[in-house]
């Protein structure tokens, strides 16, 4: 079967998107493809900084025939109605025509065949389509084509079954030449077939194959630090962009000079990383190791001196500016720095930083006692801290290293240590793969930290709306969730939350962004697979505040689960949807509402007597008062209720003939409905 | 290495311009790019521009660190299609064998939000130090450019400190005589860079520079009313230099820098559009 060999050689495409747009594209030819009725047997994409190819076989070499039936006008039309239909189907006489009794009288049919295309004409078509579709999430305009590409398209190599396909790309050269590495093999290529392209890229230093480059990087980097008898710190993040930075990857090492080896560990990698894309070494002992990594993307003609010079050379410049910061930042301690906060505007409506870490002061003094182990005095002096690296010069360059210098610069103090430990962690989780901190005064203030942004900014109405969310709001919630239940802190949120807002006096937040934040909790917990109804049953209950103590509200909202995964549960739900039906159906229909107390005097059966008594001592047994916290007391009251309820049902009629006891019947159900709703609201239950 | 660099383009018919006389952020803003990168007529240039960045100073006190430093500018209008392949001529042309370091072309999208501009290209990396940035205009004035421009940046301190092999930008030779004839880019710059950076940092009067840069944004209105898109631009630039120095100073809180920016993008915009209109009556 004909193999098809599509290769887009463009100027270097970012590193980034290079997975994504060879995806997309292998999955837009695969569907077109399909489509158009000349599916591939196999189809697989191949993606490098400056090509993206597609290597397909199997494909058909002509369309299969198809036939399509119309149906024309009435047998006795008028002529130039039948014409017409003749017309349209290509066809010279109505003898051409079969005719056919549809049951709604004789018509004219005609049965039209379409020969299949050769693939070799539908395949341009096809591809040029699959190229104009294909999203990328930048794309720009060149002079060579109108076609938007991410940078701009070079050539096209485009054979079908040894043959040239012509495209139509505008002006860009479309034929059986590709070329090879930019630097070690940069002249034409012609190609004669699949298998020829693979070899002659190989022998022109092109590594098609993106996981055999990264592969090479990965043995090239365990090669080099073995040589050393030290170890690499894993990053597949850097290991996967560096990829699609090479088309032929050379690892090289590289020496870092002692004199910046008293940095900060994190400083060095920070630099490395984010600057150079280089990656770290450490030595056995887990002390970093003065070589760095780097992935070269050529053969240098003398074995990477002058490559392995520079990149020293750039390395020692950055490093060179790192310790000037580190020198310089030393010289002025933090407690020093936290006037300057007032200059360093947190929100135009909501004052500087240093107004942010005023109120998280009083923040932090009421939350201490909340959190185990916690010391008010620590936690005090960590919240004033806090955010004095801000003016630090290595923060001002590498802002991703906030936290993390407050607390080299606090040691360097003589900070106590659990302060110095907190200004690093308070800015934790810093995503949902974040550790969260334990040590106590870490958590105050990570806690306190997120409590006044979401407060402060709720209040001045920056709140997240759709995908827009500019202050990481959202991350925010989840950083609070997550440092609650995982601690966990038992904490009424609402208080927290009066803290702020008595410090701002820009009025109350604290209902909508308790609901925010309990939206975020169903989010979380939905990720875990939970049900998100459930916290909805316990987070409000009627007549009440909604819950605003997230350990509380999902301890209740896990055993709810339980209750209702038990028979007891399952049928005092069914139960509790009957009653709620029947008093709903009923109040809908007689225009008023069946709350009113039960009249005894009117329980005529057995089986209602029973329930009444039963709601009666549910109703004052004192475990239902939640404010105990004894949720599974409350629950296993509940459940007493199950065999009267079910009693009732199977021998009382509600709607009888008797106004008066069919009133006092639905008082009753109803009863039943007040009652449940007191432990959790279970019409929000799902399913 | 101007001169290798200059008579290299020269040789690719560009014409060879000098600095623009009024401070510029960065060799973009030279009307020769930012307006000329408009409209459909052919036009090829190189020139080193005076580029400044108050925010960058460090008063003389880092290595790598200026507040003024020089960039040597190509503007190729349409882009050819082998850009890249002559952009990597011209490095050959100042010593840089690509058979002997490693030559990358890094993502980096340029936009220039005050001029209302976008394209997309790469930082060129030579053995780890970028030195150049290479970008494909799509946008100028928020007008689209047609055809689309190749614009070739070259930090010129970076590539000497290469070329020379010193650490420190105040170490460059600058005159190549030895002994007490010698003189280095820092007995030329330094004092410079440590009274401007006092200067942007410290003692910018910013209700001045608020007053200033209402008259310039008055004044360039003004003249785009007249037509006149050249002079209306040179008050754009002044505008967004005394924005720089605001920045700066820290004067500027976020919302109100967000507002100062979309100022500036609708002077830019008046101007490009000023300058369209002039250029198709001429024609």
């Amino acid at each position: 079967m004909p193999e098809l060999l599509l290769e887009l050689l463009s100027e270097e495409i970012p590193a980034r998107i290079q997975r994504r747009a060879i995806e997309d594209l292998t999955e837009l030819l695969r569907d077109k493809l399909a489509a158009a009725e000349i599916p591939a047997t196999s189809l697989h994409g191949y993606v490098t900084p400056r090509r993206l190819a597609i290597i397909a076989d199997g494909i058909p070499g002509v369309q299969p025939d198809r036939a399509e039936e119309r149906r024309g006008p009435r047998v006795g039309a008028p002529q130039s109605a039948i014409d017409g239909f003749l017309r349209s189907a290509g066809l010279a006489s109505a003898g051409q025509c079969e005719i056919r009794d549809t049951g709604r009288g004789e018509f004219y049919f005609a049965e039209l065949h379409y020969p299949g295309r050769p693939a070799a004409q539908v395949l341009p078509e096809v591809i040029r389509a699959a190229m104009a579709e294909l999203p990328w999430p930048k794309s720009m305009r060149y002079p060579a084509s109108s076609l938007r590409w991410v940078r701009p398209l070079v050539s096209i190599l485009c054979l079908f079954d040894g043959g040239v396909l012509l495209l139509p790309i505008d002006r860009v050269p479309v034929g059986r030449t590709t070329r090879g590495h930019r630097f070690l093999s940069p002249g034409e290529i012609c190609v004669g077939n699949t298998a020829d392209y693979i070899k002659r890229l190989g022998e022109a230093g092109v590594v098609l194959d993106r996981d055999h480059r990264t592969e090479m990087i990965r043995r090239g980097l365990e090669r080099a630090v073995a040589d050393e008898g030290m170890s690499l710190k894993p990053d597949p993040e850097l290991l996967d962009e560096v990829t699609g930075l090479v088309e032929f990857p050379v690892v090289l090492a590289g020496e870092i000079d002692a004199e910046f080896m008293t940095l900060p560990p994190e400083v060095l990698a920070t630099v490395m990383r984010t600057h150079q894309k280089y990656f770290s070494c450490v030595q056995t002992d887990g002390v970093p190791a003065p070589r760095f990594l780097f992935v070269a993307n050529n053969v240098a003609t003398d074995g990477g001196k002058t490559i392995i010079a520079g990149n020293e050379r750039v390395l020692r410049a950055r490093l060179a500016d790192a310790r000037f910061f580190w020198d310089q930042d030393r010289k002025t301690r933090l407690a020093a720095r936290v006037d300057a906060l007032r200059g360093r505007i947190f929100h135009a409506k909501l004052g500087s930083v240093f107004d942010k870490v005023e109120r998280m002061v009083h923040l932090a003094e009421f939350l201490a006692p909340h959190v185990p182990g916690a010391d008010v005095v620590r936690s005090r002096r960590a919240v004033r801290l806090a955010k004095a690296d801000l003016s630090t010069s290595m923060v001002g360059e590498f802002p991703e290293l906030q936290g993390i210098m407050g607390y080299y610069y606090a040691l360097h103090d003589d900070e106590d240590s659990a302060v110095a430990a907190a200004i690093a962690n308070h800015y934790k989780p810093l995503g949902p793969r974040d550790v969260c901190p334990t040590e106590p005064e870490s958590v105050v203030l990570a806690i306190a930290d997120k409590i006044d942004s979401l407060v402060a900014l709720f209040a001045i109405g920056e709140k997240p709306t759709g995908s827009r969310d500019p202050y990481g709001l959202r991350r925010a919630a989840l950083g609070l969730i997550r440092l609650i239940l995982e601690k966990p802190v038992r904490l009424s949120l609402r208080s927290a939350f009066s803290v702020v807002e008595r410090q701002l006096a820009l009025g109350e937040v604290k209902t909508e962004l308790l609901a925010f934040i309990a939206d975020r909790l169903k989010v979380h917990l939905r990720e875990q697979q939970f049900r998100h109804d459930l916290i909805d049953a316990v987070f409000a209950l009627a007549g009440g505040l909604p819950e605003d103590d997230l350990f509380r509200l999902t301890d209740r909202a896990y055993y709810l689960r339980e209750f209702l995964a038990s028979s007891d549960g399952a049928n005092l739900l069914t139960a509790f949807r009957r009653a709620s039906n029947i008093v709903a159906i009923e109040e809908r229909r007689d225009g008023c509402m069946y709350s009113g107390e039960v009249d005894e005097s009117l329980l005529r059966e057995l089986e209602e007597q029973a329930l009444a008594a039963r709601l009666a001592q549910v109703n004052s047994d004192p475990r239902m008062r939640l404010d105990f916290e004894d949720f599974r007391g409350a629950m296993s009251v509940l459940a007493s209720l199950r065999q009267p309820v079910d009693e009732f049902f199977e021998k009382v009629t509600v709607n009888t003939d008797e106004p008066e006891l069919r009133e006092n019947r639905l008082r009753l159900l109803s009863r039943i409905r007040a009652t449940m709703n007191r432990v959790a609201d279970f019409s929000q239950i799902e399913g | 290495m101007i001169l290798d660099l200059q008579g290299f383009w020269a040789g690719h018919g560009c014409v060879i311009l000098q600095p623009y006389d009024v401070e510029v952020g960065a060799g973009t803003f030279h009307p020769a790019t930012a307006l000329c990168a408009l409209g459909p007529e052919p036009w090829r240039a190189a020139y080193v521009q005076p580029s400044r960045r108050p925010t960058d100073g460090r008063y003389g006190e880092n290595p790598n660190r200026l507040q003024q430093h020089y960039q040597l500018q190509v503007i190729l209008k349409p882009a050819p299609a082998d850009s890249q392949d002559l952009y990597l001529a011209s490095l050959a042309a100042i010593g840089i064998d690509a058979r002997l370091h490693d030559i990358r072309f890094v993502e980096d999208d340029w936009e220039s939000p005050t001029l209302g501009a976008w394209g997309l290209g790469w930082e060129v990396w030579v053995d780890g130090m970028e030195v150049s940035q290479f970008t494909y205009f799509q946008q100028v004035g928020g007008i689209e450019c047609d055809p689309v421009s190749t614009e070739l940046t070259y930090g010129l301190e970076r590539l000497a400190m290469y070329v020379q092999g010193v650490e420190s930008v105040f170490d460059l030779d600058y005159n190549g005589a030895s002994g007490a004839g010698r003189i280095t880019y820092g007995r030329v710059f330094k004092r410079a860079e440590r009274e401007f950076s006092a200067y942007n940092f410290e003692f910018a009067d910013t209700a001045r520079l608020v007053a200033h840069f209402a008259d310039a944004e008055t004044e360039c209105r003004a003249l785009v009313d007249r037509g006149l898109a050249l002079p209306a631009y040179d008050q754009c630039l002044k505008a967004s230099h005394l924005f720089n120095l605001l920045d700066a100073r820290g004067a500027i809180s976020v919302t109100e820098r967000a507002a100062y920016i979309l100022r500036l993008r609708a002077l830019a915009r008046a101007c490009c559009e000023t300058w369209l209109a002039g250029s198709r009556a001429v024609i």
